[in-house]
């Protein structure tokens, strides 16, 4: 297995916190440094989406639309069109959660490679509540040809992901959150879009997760080690194009999978997990995620804890469906 | 530069390009005729007079842009890039077959000379102001980008948040033109969402606003070269045009916005546009 260089401990006492929208300011800016071509465009939300590093830097390309997301991304296609590498960024519930046409239209048919940033998304946007909690982007995203859908798992993942958004031919589109979440990888750590990562090898149990919640698989994993499960962690930080060879390895191997998102199950991860395993290798899944209802207002840790998105979560769901198995055979 | 064209050999271009429409309507059997012939004098003055382009060199990187914001209008783009000698008239009877490059609604990617996908209302202007945009940022500051809008598309937001933005940044090598058609599906549009005054609504938005008989070739020419004099702010030409114009049954009826003439229909438009409204006899009878 080749080195992920991730973090010695994984211990919330041991891991620095940072949030993920910290990590895509610092690669937007890194990124416009290498390539005159990049440009970044906002929606009023300079500073929440960290585009401001980029934009103090480079104010002849940097473009403020107002809070208008149907303009938005709609420029990115006209920049993109004169040889542009356009970064657009709004909030998540906003873009790409109000101009999905757009994006559909002139984006992906018209096959211009604009790169879609939305931020807040997940219940880590906490206090703010259902409205601004982004649950469905990846569902909406994904099932757009010609579209790259990514989510990293940490600041780190996000800065080298939005370096390779901007070699990217193709339209991308990344997701990041709000609050400071622990860093699991290294400056040495490999990004590469559409390949997951076994972050920790098993046997009995596969569990995939994306973005924040492999922090939380890491966590679980460690726990059911201890009780006697040996659990294979996957991260999979591009959710399309899926990492199928990696997936259906891991999922040959063990038999048994799980799938956490701080997302939609229906069309997130699970939904293509699903979708993976019911054409390929029928596996008996178990989906944690948001199981067709909103957020609400609170901290997010109340919030993870009442939706069943915590480590402990998905120890739990990990002995369910281990002695489901035994039971069964 | 090639010696440029009379407004006479201009406006038989144009009856030209009525004829081809007609004829690839009747054939594709669907599709939109009232825009596409009301906007043939607007095109074919762009494509053979206004227009810095070559019809042989599609992606030559000094052209002008011409972007179809209102796609179901395509038919006239086509018919007009096909006189224009970017690809070969046979082939605008393929229209809205399988297979064909000439898509219903028209998509870049397979036809060279297309600027944009467009189809889904009010996404022209913002996809302008993001090329103007780049433009600038690139230092080319002699490229315009012509905008062709239809009147009902204006009730899309998307359409409004353009025109602050392209304003806001006084990109004037943007030149937007509205079809005045007066038409929409769903009937007039001022008894479907009034409009009006919409000179008024774009000067608020900060727009110059020249207004124009739309089927008048040389008032068109007209119009943009002033468009292009204006550099204090970017320019709205609302070219007022008739509906259906050049067929007598299909003129002011909205009933032809997304509607395509019978094989009897296309005959009494053809005969028509051909004797130009009975002036001269038809060679074809």
């Amino acid at each position: 297995m080749t080195n992920l260089h991730l973090v010695d401990s994984m211990k919330l006492k041991d891991v620095v916190i940072e949030p993920i929208r910290k990590g895509f300011g610092r690669g937007l800016l890194e990124a416009g440094k290498r390539n005159e071509n990049v440009v970044a465009v906002c929606a009023d939300l300079t500073d929440s989406t960290q585009i401001s590093l980029f934009a103090k830097e480079f104010p002849e390309r940097f473009v403020e639309v107002g809070i208008a997301e149907q303009n938005l991304v709609t420029v990115g296609s006209g920049l993109a069109a004169q040889g542009k590498i356009p970064f657009v960024s709004s909030y998540a519930a906003f873009s790409p959660g109000r101009n999905w046409e757009q994006i559909r239209t002139t984006i992906c048919l018209n096959d211009r490679p604009v790169k879609i940033v939305g931020s807040h998304a997940g219940l880590y946007t906490g206090a703010d509540g259902a409205t601004h909690q982004m649950l469905e982007d990846i569902a909406l995203m994904r099932v757009l040809p010609n579209m790259v859908v990514i989510a990293p798992g940490d600041s780190l993942e996000a800065e080298k992901a939005t370096l390779a958004m901007a070699e990217d031919s193709r339209p991308n589109y990344i997701r990041l959150s709000r609050e400071a979440t622990p860093i699991m990888t290294t400056a040495k750590s490999p990004f590469e879009i559409g390949k997951a990562y076994v972050y920790t090898g098993g046997t009995d149990v596969t569990i995939i997760s994306t973005g924040t919640m492999t922090y939380q698989a890491m966590l679980a994993a460690e726990m059911l080690f201890k009780e006697g499960i040996d659990a294979e962690v996957v991260h999979v930080p591009t959710i399309k194009p899926l990492d199928n060879v990696t997936i259906l390895e891991s999922a040959r191997k063990t038999g048994l999978v799980i799938t956490v998102e701080e997302a939609q199950i229906n069309g997130g991860l699970g939904g293509a997990v699903a979708e993976l395993l019911g054409e390929e290798l029928p596996t008996h899944i178990k989906r944690l995620g948001m199981r067709d209802h909103f957020g609400e207002s609170g901290k997010p840790e109340e919030l993870f804890e009442n939706f069943g998105l915590t480590a402990k979560h998905i120890a739990l769901a990990a002995h369910e469906i281990t002695s489901n198995k035994k039971a069964r055979s | 530069m090639t010696q440029k064209l009379t407004i006479t050999e201009l406006e038989t271009i144009a009856n030209n390009i009525r004829i081809d429409i007609i004829k690839m309507l009747e054939r594709a059997g669907s599709g939109h005729s009232a825009g596409p012939m009301d906007l043939a004098d607007i095109f074919t003055a762009l494509y053979f007079d206004i227009l810095k382009h070559d019809p042989k060199k599609p992606d030559w990187d000094q052209r002008d842009i011409l972007l179809l914001s209102n796609g179901h209008c395509v038919p006239v783009l086509y018919a007009t890039m096909a006189q224009a000698g970017y690809f070969e008239r046979e082939e605008l009877m393929t229209l809205r077959k399988f297979g064909s490059r000439l898509q219903g609604h028209p998509e870049r990617t397979r036809l060279p000379g297309l600027e944009n996908t467009s189809g889904p209302l009010g996404c022209g202007l913002s996809q302008a102001a993001g090329m103007a945009l780049a433009m600038r940022m690139n230092r080319q500051l002699h490229r315009y980008i012509y905008v062709v809008m239809g009147d009902g598309e204006q009730n899309e937001g998307n359409v409004w948040e353009a025109a602050m933005l392209v304003s806001k940044y006084k990109l004037n090598n943007v030149i937007a033109i509205t079809d005045r058609n007066n038409i929409q599906i769903d009937g007039p549009t001022e008894l479907v969402m009034p409009l009006e005054d919409l000179r008024a609504k774009w000067e608020a938005f900060g727009w110059h606003v020249i207004e124009i008989d739309g089927n008048n070739i040389e008032a068109f020419i007209d119009a943009t070269a002033m468009a292009r004099a204006i550099v204090e702010k970017p320019v709205m030409i609302i070219a007022h045009t008739v509906a259906g114009k050049g067929v007598d049954f299909m003129e002011y009826d909205f009933h032809w916005h997304g509607t395509a003439p019978n094989a009897e229909q296309a005959k009494l438009a053809l005969h028509e546009l051909r004797t130009l409204g009975g002036k001269i006899k038809s060679e074809h009878e």
